[in-house]
């Protein structure tokens, strides 16, 4: 028999104990970072590397999937719309819209946390574990400066530019269907976006982008510099990594939303 | 010269130094055995400042790094050390020469043109030549083991930390790697710390010995003394590493070590 008195409180109240652990320590990494990132000179050439490997090895599965989105909401609009007015209406406003102000940042965000976090953690993970982050420091330089400062960068710089990327593509996905699918014309479909967008709309998605990007970097940075415990504990930073940046990403996107549309963005 | 001075260091629900005291010269090897689990490379990780004791005083020089708090202070005390780790931790995204340059590039102000001679001439000193573009991964055990120990001394430190360098290697490497352990300490004339379950290694080595026994030093001692030590848990340690036999008398400095083979139970 536990000797625990009251054995749900001392659960959740370590559990919380665990969350407050944990936002501590990812804070104190961030407080670091950002004294690294003023305070040395930036490692050029490492950071180009983790844009490389953050942005540039993520454009396919982003161009793929925002390809595919654009491509259903067209075909699933293109159904409802003729199904209730007998004709396909209004086609690429709600493409454009929709990839535009969420399912571009969010999926990339997705697809991002998914891809390049993982490697990241697995990076920052299999590094803590082999001891290298501890050669890091007996070489004359601070983790926070080699590994954690480029690595925010990178993910600060490609993530907006991926999600613009993805916009666009989600676009042109929509646009093949409505053209070859619903029989939309090219210019009814052009002019549908260009007549109800502006600034602002593209605004609302981008500026949650870099929110995504400073999350996904903090949690998956964080996740692989507290891993413990060899292969195996690489492999469960990296799932929670994932998991956490996945679960985040759509949390915050509710709050910023409303943040966004409530300043007139 | 490094002075400890009752150095304790606990982790969460453990304490694993309790009051350590040493002096070590310039120029000595200095070897810390024990089991597994004692708290040899915490010992290390303190001198190198890469965990904070509790309390006590760590003297390099006279100067207390225990008690620095500074990130960049700290940083200029690690200058003086290079630092073998046991399964090398060469940085595997880097080439060979990348891993071995990377301490000249941040404890040093050598022009970068110098870094091919120095990282050649480093290799050269374990042994090693033309493998500069290699990726960790294509290197053998023994082959990360040299090339770790020639990244260690190439910023030109004057203490060398060796954690456990010949834990897991086979009995022609570790000889290997033990020859090189010589080698640098008498070309480069630096002050080495090793700390090693390996009895024998400590023996052949070094000029003193420590015994790490429940957080504290139960002997230090020449090797000669070492062996012949009452102490139960030294007495005991010697039986089953079989370190008792063979290593009496070895005057410790390296150079003048002797030969007593490798590990193993007798």
């Amino acid at each position: 028999m536990s000797d625990v008195k009251y054995p749900v409180c001392s659960r959740v109240g370590g559990y919380v104990l665990g969350i407050a652990g944990e936002l501590g320590a990812a804070a104190l990494m961030l407080k670091s970072t950002v004294f690294w990132a003023f305070k040395s000179r930036l490692e050029v050439r490492e950071t180009m590397k983790q844009s490389v490997k953050i942005g540039v090895d993520s454009v396919g599965v982003t161009a793929l999937t925002s390809f595919f989105t654009g491509m259903v909401l067209a075909l699933q609009t293109g159904a409802t719309s003729k199904n209730l007015f007998n004709e396909p209406l209004y086609i690429g406003t709600l493409v454009s819209f929709s990839m535009v102000k969420e399912l571009g940042p969010v999926l990339t965000s997705i697809v991002v946390a998914g891809r390049a976090g993982a490697v990241v953690t697995a990076e920052i993970g299999t590094m803590r574990v082999t001891e290298q982050i501890d050669a890091l420091y007996t070489l004359g330089t601070h983790p926070a400066r080699y590994l954690l400062v480029p690595r925010y960068i990178a993910f600060l710089v490609t993530l907006p530019l991926l999600v613009v990327l993805a916009n666009f593509i989600g676009t042109i996905g929509g646009f093949i269907i409505a053209t070859t699918r619903l029989q939309v014309p090219s210019t009814v479909y052009w002019n549908d976006i260009f007549t109800f967008m502006d600034i602002n709309d593209f605004m609302h998605g981008f500026l949650k982008t870099f929110a995504f990007a400073f999350m996904i970097a903090t949690v998956s940075c964080h996740k692989g510099m507290t891993t413990r415990g060899g292969a195996e504990g690489v492999g469960k930073s990296t799932t929670e990594a994932v998991v956490t940046s996945m679960v985040l990403v759509m949390g915050i996107d509710y709050f910023i939303s409303a943040v966004l549309v409530a300043v007139g963005i | 010269m490094i002075e400890i001075k009752n150095l304790a260091k606990n982790f969460p629900g453990r304490e694993v130094l309790r009051d350590l005291s040493c002096r070590i010269e310039d120029g000595d090897t200095f070897s810390v055995i024990g089991p597994s689990g004692t708290g040899k490379s915490t010992f290390i990780k303190c001198i190198m400042r890469l965990l904070k004791p509790d309390s006590g005083r760590i003297l390099v020089d006279g100067e207390d790094i225990a008690a620095l708090d500074d990130e960049f202070e700290i940083a200029r005390i690690r200058r003086n050390f290079g630092y073998l780790f046991q399964e090398g931790a060469l940085f595997d995204s880097l080439t060979v020469f990348e891993n071995i340059s990377f301490g000249l590039r941040y404890l040093t102000d050598i022009p970068r043109s110098d870094y091919p001679r120095i990282v050649a001439d480093k290799l050269a000193l374990v042994g090693l030549e033309k493998v500069e573009h290699l990726k960790p991964a294509e290197l053998s055990v023994g082959m990360k083991k040299r090339v770790a120990l020639a990244r260690a001394v190439a910023a030109g430190p004057k203490c060398i930390l060796y954690d456990e360098p010949t834990t897991g290697l086979d009995p022609v490497t570790t000889e290997m790697v033990t020859d090189l352990i010589v080698s640098a300490s008498e070309k480069l004339k630096v002050t080495s710390i090793l700390v090693t379950h390996d009895v024998n290694l400590a023996l052949r080595l070094s000029s003193q010995v420590a015994m790490l026994d429940k957080g504290v030093f139960a002997a230090v001692e020449p090797p000669d003394r070492f062996v012949k030590s009452e102490n139960p848990a030294i007495k005991e340690f010697l039986e089953i590493s079989g370190g008792a036999n063979g290593c009496g008398g070895h005057g410790g400095r390296p150079g003048h070590a002797g030969h007593t083979g490798t590990g193993g139970r007798h």
